[in-house]
């Protein structure tokens, strides 16, 4: 196991963590001021990754890929949040997850409609196809690197929102005690409507830089979704910080036990039986982390404070 | 008519379909009331911690995997005693529960559902990856389980699974009768009164959670054992929402409206089907028009109570 190797997986399990981050902090978000049960999170996700891939392949402009990845997924968002979901936050988490199961069949079923059910080709752009050279140690694919960097400003920028303006404030107000904040004048329709968008266009954006990298297929965002219920889970429901934390460790975790399980249970194990248990725990891995995490703390890592 | 006549009335039903089909002369139909009769068993199961310890797991498909791996596993090893089968596999699926039940039942609500899902996800990988047993491909199993019967006329399986059916559908009846039935209900409407009351709540879903897993994972085995092949697909989570879709919309908590939202729901799978390849989106809609007219399912008048809200 060399040092560049250890460098690389680490830098790969930070990509798959931020990317993890996007996806689950607008899951975490809606949670927690709206208390919604989001199945369909993933679909905005795939929406951002066919829209970003399909735009950028017949305009030939990676920009206008993004804008319509992005905006695409937003848009999405916000007139599902209108004409489904604002009539289901009442409704128990039954009802959430019947209807949000229910438009991940549609949104699976809409994608293979308009794109077929083989898998659509996603570039990468020219500027980002080359490698970097990191510390003169290794050379790193750069777009990957281009995510990790994307990634951390969002994240950035997302706290920046939550703790520093007034909307922030306001959501924030929304998620401690909605009933107060509503009865001191806070629209909550629309400010619902915004949160909801917002946790749309994050998935979007990670689904759009994700094309490249995993395949765009349709219910791409199923599993995703789990991975990121993992992570708001173990980060604490409703809390963005925490879902940061978790879903940096959780990308590591699962990046580093794949690629290094095997030759460190070749160090007390034969190497057939290596061979056949490592990947097997390997997959398994951030789960079991999950299930000792919970046995000890049911409410995850960093539960939010002021509910 | 109560809900026991109306289970009655099925399982007579189901008795005489055979001779139905056979008149028609559609043999296949006999392999598709089989299913049906299969998912209903698991339904079923499901109803036992949904509609009665309102326990909402999105992961209750991975105890039909593990009952029907169990099969598969046994099976490759030269191992076809169907007493050992389906017995390892309902004891295989009530210790998955008593171990997922111990960490899951510690949370609550959406803590509960999400953990449920990751656990069954775990084990779906776990399937995926343990090449020595098909991976991703799945097992195909080289005989049907030995009971003494035979299994591989479709006639004698089919009238197997509608005793074993009707015996789930007896024992179903009988536990929620009984005072653990009540109890659980008791906690499903207000957990903390009970706790004040005195029972040990924990101990009294865990248990209803593994007698509900070994159901499912009875099940397992007899679907294993209808089409001679187990994949990592019959865990899937979406195979745990269609479970879900199928207790709901046959009715939380009577027992026999879920194994009615089975026979419904793959009816509906193989009429869309039979239309349109995009059958998922029309079953999306149906579900969200569904939840958004209010509806608790075919027999959900019956249940006492109704669901609990807010």
């Amino acid at each position: 196991m060399s040092a560049t190797l250890l460098l690389e997986q680490c830098l790969n399990g930070m990509q798959l963590g931020i990317m993890l981050f996007l996806m689950s902090a607008g899951l975490t978000l809606v949670f927690g001021i709206m208390n919604l049960v989001n199945l369909a999170h993933g679909s905005f996700y795939m929406a951002g990754a066919y829209l970003g891939a399909f735009v950028y392949a017949s305009s030939q402009s990676f920009l206008l890929g993004v804008v319509a990845g992005l905006g695409g997924a937003l848009l999405i968002g916000l007139i599902a949040e209108f004409l489904i979901f604002r009539r289901i936050y009442k409704g128990d988490h039954l009802d959430h997850v019947l209807v949000t199961f229910g438009l991940t069949l549609i949104f699976n079923d809409l994608a293979r409609l308009i794109w077929g059910p083989a898998a659509l080709f996603a570039r990468v752009p020219p500027f980002l196809s080359g490698q970097v050279n990191i510390f003169g140690l290794i050379s790193y694919p750069a777009y990957r690197l281009a995510i990790i960097v994307v990634g951390l400003a969002v994240a950035a920028l997302l706290y920046v929102l939550l703790r520093h303006t007034r909307l922030g404030m306001l959501i924030r107000a929304s998620a401690s005690n909605r009933t107060m904040a509503s009865a001191l004048g806070v629209n909550v329709v629309v400010l619902y409507a915004l949160v909801f968008a917002l946790g749309a266009g994050l998935a979007g954006l990670a689904g759009l830089m994700a094309g490249p990298i995993f395949t765009v297929i349709p219910g791409m965002g199923d599993n995703v979704l789990i991975l990121a219920f993992v992570v708001i889970v173990v980060g604490g429901l409703g809390s963005v910080e925490g879902a940061f934390c978790a879903a940096l460790v959780i990308g590591l975790i699962d990046t580093l036990g794949r690629s290094f399980m095997k030759p460190l249970f070749g160090l007390f194990l034969e190497r057939a039986a290596a061979d056949n248990s490592a990947p097997a725990i390997a997959s398994m891995l951030i789960y079991i982390l999950m299930a000792i995490i919970l046995f000890f703390r049911p409410q995850g890592l960093f539960p939010p404070k002021s509910r | 008519m109560t809900k026991e006549r109306i289970a009655l009335a099925m399982v007579v039903v189901l008795a005489l379909l055979p001779l139905l089909f056979a008149a028609m002369g559609e043999s296949y139909y006999l392999t598709v009331a089989t299913r049906m009769m299969i998912f209903g068993i698991a339904a079923l199961s499901l109803d036992l911690i949904l509609g009665f310890g309102g326990l909402i797991s999105l992961g209750h498909a991975v105890y039909l995997g593990i009952g029907g791996y169990a099969v598969g596993i046994l099976d490759f090893y030269g191992i076809s005693n169907g007493f050992v089968q389906l017995g390892v596999a309902t004891l295989a699926s009530a210790g998955a529960a008593l171990f997922i039940g111990a960490v899951s039942l510690r949370t609550s609500g959406v803590f509960f559902l999400m953990i449920t899902l990751a656990f069954s996800q775990m084990v779906y990988f776990l399937a995926i990856s343990i090449n020595s047993f098909g991976g991703d491909d799945g097992l195909t199993l080289n005989a049907h389980s030995d009971l003494g019967l035979n299994f591989g006329n479709t006639q004698v399986f089919y009238y197997f699974v509608l005793a074993c059916l009707a015996f789930f559908l007896w024992l179903s009846f009988r536990i929620v009768r009984s005072r653990f039935g009540m109890l659980l209900r008791g906690m499903k409407f207000n957990e903390s009164r009970m706790i004040a009351i005195g029972f040990p709540t924990f101990r009294y879903k865990l248990t209803a959670f593994v007698i509900s897993g070994a159901i499912c994972g009875f099940a397992g085995a007899l679907l294993a054992n209808q089409t001679l092949f187990v994949s990592p697909s019959i865990m899937q989570w979406s195979r745990s929402g269609d479970l879900l879709v199928m207790v709901i919309a046959g009715g939380m908590g009577t027992i026999v409206g879920p194994v009615i939202g089975a026979i419904m729901f793959l009816l509906l799978e193989k009429v869309l089907a039979s239309f349109t390849t995009y059958w998922g989106a029309l079953l999306g809609m149906v579900l969200i028009a569904l939840v958004l007219m209010g509806k608790t399912g075919l027999l959900g008048g019956m249940a006492k109570g109704g669901r609990p809200h807010g």
